[in-house]
């Protein structure tokens, strides 16, 4: 388990117990959690940045141990220099690369400065957004593969993009929605200038001519707020109803147009009421919470650099004899490959020759090593971590697992079961109470007048409508937005936050989620008359050299004090060889017990994950290697139980393990063994039954999971696959927000109902009043403005809330939510 | 009075002109990146300040 230690001084992870890895920077001793870390942190420190780690603020990737600096040299061939750059003037050259673990502005300067640092960069530019670095540099004077190296080194895993489009997407369509905001900004404040005169004169007599005046140049810059910056509501409603739905667009796109269009007319005609104030500020605010919400989803990442950062470049085939380097995209169907160790296969396959470990946590979370005999199954994405395989291609491109996967994903995306639903339900709820509230109005005054009935079930219409919906939502969720992302936690979706506020079940991965995705040695069981640390000790010298996932779990305690000599590597078996004079073995027990002369390994040891280790006399030691736990996985879960959700864990893993987690964590239903549609259909089951579904996860194995869940939660550490489907993000890496979180999401709907109801009474109240002549129009004005600014403070209090990380003893005091 | 009636459709004038910078602004890509233009002062110098303004601020 975690020591209570501080944490590691590079990515701020807690130090495993019995971890002293210790690195000299500025003269100090700094704890490191493993030798991945260190080595960056010397780096940086011997480059002479190490200024990163004041400025910086969120802590750094988790360097990868297995760290190989050959797998840049493929980046030095001309031909794929070629495809991936551009041509600069003067022979330069300039390249487009997503920096992988870029997360904060110091991390840009750092990648800024390592670049500047090496003669023949010319130019670097780093967008933290985006986590985009491009740079110019001179051929002639330095290799690509060596900037890339050097961005490695410093923590920030560099993916060539290839052909990525100058103007991008993303960037297109922020700049779109920063234009459209600026306009309804620039409209919102002229027309609320002319409306304030508008309103004294009302009251205390205006010119007739300047009056009018004032109402047309009110229209003229209604007219591009109301047409430009309203644009994407219209197109949203229009795509809502031609799928037969109704979201959120329809009825704001109804009250922008009615209260639009009875303006114009009334503005044109010279009399009647304008409410061009209240179409501008309406079209602001929405716009203004669409525009933040697509800030985070940019953030979040996209499925396109998923995939840039899984799918490896180059490939390397074998024909006639030789191996040649070879682009991915040229591969073919029966074309051999060589894949050498810690390398990404290029395509699906099956292998041909060696025996091999590859790590296929990605498809199936499955946190060790699955062994590779000659004929089986190989999937692109995936890295084989031991000896060099050849591998005949099965499948390339759109034919592979991991394409499936992304097209599971998209399928799932594209039905957007959880988005419909909430939207539904919020729309009927505000056009039910408003249409039969306006019908409510219309009715009376066809009894008291008829001729005044239109006008005020208009006005009723059109001023409900925009304070209603303008304000008592947006300021809420927006509070509610910037009040989580204090906290570490990103809302991509706003609408999530109405959903989890309702949730009732959440469904767990296991891998990277409840626990940390790193095996590492859990107990030590000395069987023979040898100290713990002693065996502990040999085992690591053993190990050093392997790069075997289990070797990694020993590697944590690493003090780099003994070698061994004369190793011997048995596939699927263990690693023997000699220390201080003494052949030992360490492995499965049968093959540790095979040392000496005594029968086999005691019983108890198999079935679990026991590694031993032997010498001549017999077992020394047993070694219980685990998944390390999450610290704060069990509180999560008995936390959000008191909140009234049931637990449940969907994992890929092996049954005994997923079991162990459970029944530690304290949660009663788990299944293991599930691939990625297995999981789904177990979500479309519960969600079948009835249940709110949030499902928590962080791999690409859980993506379609989380994709089909009425909320998806993916850890910050998760892969970026996991991001783009997720509508919160623990940017953190840590459980403990998430229960604060579904309390905050309460708070957020009750605060939303009180400022319905507020904005309701308001209306219903003022509006007959003023109607009946008894409001002048200036006092209206002034009341119209303080209920508004009311409605806003009242969601402000959800961002002054104190943080409840002390919360442990805290207490939720209605129990009737938690029924 | 009816100086207004210069003075409306002048400010009309300069909002255009105001949102004709800001769209021009957009589309040159000044809006792209808001977070590392204030480090680009940093990186300047060979080595950065040994104690930024910034860190007195949080330990207050």
């Amino acid at each position: 388990m975690t020591g209570a230690g501080p944490p590691c001084f590079h990515c701020g992870e807690p130090i495993p117990a019995g971890t002293i890895i210790r690195a000299r920077l500025a003269g100090r001793e700094e704890p490191m959690c493993c030798h991945g870390c260190k080595a960056v942190a010397e780096f940086i420190a011997g480059a002479g940045l190490d200024d990163y780690y004041k400025y910086r603020d969120a802590a750094a990737a988790r360097a990868d141990e297995a760290y190989r600096p050959d797998r840049w040299s493929a980046y030095d061939r001309a031909d794929l220099v070629e495809r991936l750059s551009r041509p600069e003037p003067n022979g330069a050259r300039s390249i487009t690369v997503l920096l992988e673990g870029l997360r904060c502005a110091a991390c840009s300067w750092l990648a800024d400065r390592a670049l500047h640092l090496q003669s023949g960069v010319l130019d670097v530019s780093v967008n933290p957004a985006t986590a985009r670095a491009r740079f110019v540099w001179d051929p002639a004077k330095v290799r690509l593969g060596d900037l890339l190296r050097v961005l490695e080194h410093v923590g920030l895993r560099p993916h060539p993009l290839a052909g990525e489009p100058a103007g991008q997407l993303s960037t297109l369509e922020r700049r779109t929605a920063l234009k459209r905001l600026a306009v309804a900004g620039f409209g919102m404040m002229q027309v609320m200038m002319f409306a304030v005169p508008l309103y004294i004169g009302e009251s205390s007599g205006m010119e007739a001519g300047i009056r009018e005046l004032l109402r047309l140049v009110s229209m003229l810059i209604a007219v591009p707020v109301a047409l430009y910056a309203g644009w994407p509501f219209y197109v949203g409603a229009w795509q809502a109803i031609r799928a037969r739905g109704i979201s959120m667009d329809v009825p704001v796109s109804i009250a922008i147009a009615l209260a639009f269009f009875a303006s114009v007319w009334n503005a044109l005609r010279g009399h009647g009421e304008v409410y061009f104030d209240s179409v501008t500020m309406f079209v602001f605010f929405l716009s203004l919470g669409r525009y933040v919400e697509m800030i985070a989803r940019h953030r979040a990442g996209s499925v396109a650099d998923a995939l840039a950062r899984l799918a490896p470049v180059t490939a390397r085939r074998v024909r006639g004899g030789t191996v040649e380097d070879v682009q991915a995209v040229e591969l073919a169907v029966g074309d051999e490959l060589l894949v050498r160790t810690g390398e990404v296969f290029a395509a699906d396959g099956a292998v041909l020759e060696g025996d091999g470990r590859v790590d296929e946590s990605m498809l199936t979370g499955e946190s060790t090593a699955i062994v590779k005999a000659p004929g089986a199954p190989v999937h692109a994405g995936t890295q084989n971590l031991g000896v060099p395989l050849r591998v005949r291609v099965a499948a390339v491109a759109g034919d592979t697992v991991l394409s499936g996967i992304v097209m599971l994903l998209e399928r799932a995306q594209a039905q957007r079961p959880r988005l419909a639903r909430a939207a539904d339900r919020a729309a009927a709820w505000f056009l039910g109470r408003i249409l039969l509230g306006a019908a409510a109005v219309f009715a009376i005054w066809c009894f008291v007048d008829p001729s005044r009935a239109f006008p005020a079930t208009l006005a009723v219409l059109v001023v409900t409508c925009p304070c209603a919906l303008s304000l008592a939502m947006p300021a809420a969720i927006a509070a509610a937005t910037a009040e989580l992302a204090r906290r570490g936690v990103l809302v991509a979706q706003s609408d999530a936050l109405e959903v989890l506020a309702r949730a009732t079940h959440v469904l767990w991965d296991k891998t990277g989620t409840l626990t940390r995705g790193l095996i590492r040695v859990e107990e030590v069981r000395p069987l023979a008359d040898v100290p713990d640390s002693e065996c502990l000790r040999l085992a690591v010298a053993l190990e050093r050299m392997s790069e075997h996932p289990i070797a990694k779990a020993f590697l944590a305690s690493d003090q780099g004090a003994v070698t061994a000599s004369d190793l011997v590597i048995v596939p699927g078996q263990g690693v023997e060889g000699r220390v201080e004079q003494r052949r030992l073995r360490i492995g499965s027990p049968d093959f540790a017990a095979g040392l000496s002369d005594i029968a086999s390994a005691p019983a108890w040891l198999a079935g679990e994950s026991w590694v031993c280790l032997g010498d001549r006399s017999g077992l020394l030691a047993a070694f219980r290697l685990t998944d390390q736990l999450r610290p704060e996985a069990s509180h999560c879960v008995a936390e959000l139980a008191r909140l009234g959700l049931a637990s449940e864990i969907a994992s890929g893993d092996e049954e005994a393990a997923v079991a162990r987690i459970a029944e530690r964590i304290g949660i009663g239903r788990h299944a293991a063994r599930l691939r990625p549609e297995q999981k789904l259909a177990r979500l479309e089951a519960l969600q079948a039954a009835g249940a709110v579904v949030v499902a928590v996860g962080d791999g690409i194995n859980d993506a379609p999971l989380l994709r089909g869940a009425d909320v998806a939660v993916a850890m910050g550490r998760g892969s970026a696959l996991a991001h783009t489907s997720a509508d919160l993000i623990l940017v953190r890496d840590s459980l403990d927000e998430l229960p604060d979180t579904v309390q905050l999401a309460r708070r957020t709907q009750r605060v939303i109902r009180q400022n319905l109801a507020w904005s309701i009474v308001y209306n219903v109240a003022a509006l007959p009043l003023a109607a009946f002549g008894f409001v002048p129009p200036w006092l209206a004005a002034i009341g119209m403005s303080l209920s508004s600014v009311a409605v806003v403070l009242n969601a402000m209090r959800l961002s002054r809330t104190p943080r409840n990380r002390s919360g442990r003893n805290w207490t939720l005091s209605r129990p009737a939510e938690v029924a | 009075m009816s100086i207004i009636y210069v003075l409306i459709p002048l400010g009309l004038v300069l909002v255009g002109i105001g949102l004709w910078a800001f769209f021009w602004a957009v589309g040159s890509g000044q809006f792209d990146d808001l977070d590392s233009p204030g480090w680009t002062v940093l990186s300047d110098d060979e080595r950065p300040p040994a104690t930024p303004a910034r860190d007195e601020k949080d330990e207050r």
